[in-house]
């Protein structure tokens, strides 16, 4: 009863949070319901028991990814908005027209899952037991024993993103 | 009150990534649209925590973290070429981005 109600209050608040992002005209504001759906949207990996990704969520997105979309916005001191400028050869509703038939398929590939449900889920757990409890000891020894490559990866990926970032917002090379 | 499933779950996350979807498609301003980018990954990441808890392996939650980071890194390479356009052209409307138009 206490899961429902706090499942429904949670995803009414990512998904309105999340419209208010997409239409705010005001881009500061757009980035500040940003931060508020990151925060809920960590509330909801809490009531899953994720609590490692919580708090990986709100130290990444909320206090990194969004500083940083909140300094560019800064940066581009726009002059005018750039919803004014229309540009008479862009089709909005063929837009509109594309996302509807995204929905529709997720909707078909739903029903037909609906309809011919997958065999039992349960049967695929992994029965192998970890030699640590809770959750974070748990995730740490996944990342640092079977996926210690593509953590690796992941490092790597970040490194060369910094530079990149950084190579390109130089003024001249 | 029925119980919270998995169902309800993939339902939210599918709304969330067509409300990114949405986002991408109709605004203007690329910088919403990144914010759109990071809305439907996050839609993702509620799919894999779902599944995560689910199933009781961990794995889900390890696979959310890497796509955080690369999360990340798009974020910091996408705002670098967003700043570099705006240096050269004065504009952050997609409209106005031709310059790789065929």
């Amino acid at each position: 009863m206490g899961e429902a109600i706090a499942f429904y209050f949670i995803s009414a608040c990512i998904l309105g949070f999340a419209v208010l992002v997409i239409s705010t005209k005001d881009t500061v504001h757009s980035v500040l319901f940003l931060v508020l759906d990151f925060l809920f949207v960590a509330a909801l990996y809490v009531l899953l028991g994720a609590q490692f990704v919580a708090a990986i969520q709100i130290l990444v997105y909320a206090g990194g990814i969004v500083v940083l979309y909140l300094f560019v916005v800064m940066l581009v001191n726009l002059k005018r908005p750039p919803e004014a400028h229309q540009d008479p050869h862009r089709r909005t509703n063929w837009g509109l027209a594309l996302s509807v038939a995204v929905l529709v398929e997720l909707a078909a590939v739903g029903g037909y899952s609906y309809a011919r449900p997958a065999p039992a889920l349960a049967a695929a757990v992994a029965a192998s037991p970890m030699p640590v409890t809770g959750n974070t000891e748990q995730v740490g020894w996944m990342l640092y024993t079977n996926y210690l490559i593509p953590f690796e990866i992941a490092s790597m990926l970040l490194l060369v993103a910094m530079i990149g970032a950084i190579v390109l917002a130089k003024r001249e090379l | 009150m029925p119980m919270i499933t998995p169902t309800h779950y993939m339902l939210l996350s599918a709304a969330l990534f067509m409300i990114g979807v949405i986002g991408v498609m109709v605004r203007r301003n690329i910088i919403i649209i990144f914010m759109s980018i990071e809305l439907i990954l996050n839609a993702v990441n509620i799919n894999l925590i779902a599944f995560s808890a689910q199933l009781q392996n961990v794995v889900g939650q390890v696979f959310a973290i890497f796509v955080i980071a690369v999360a990340a890194a798009e974020a910091a390479v996408g705002l670098g070429i967003i700043l570099a356009f705006y240096r050269n052209k004065e504009t952050v409307n997609i409209d106005e981005m031709n310059l790789m138009r065929w």
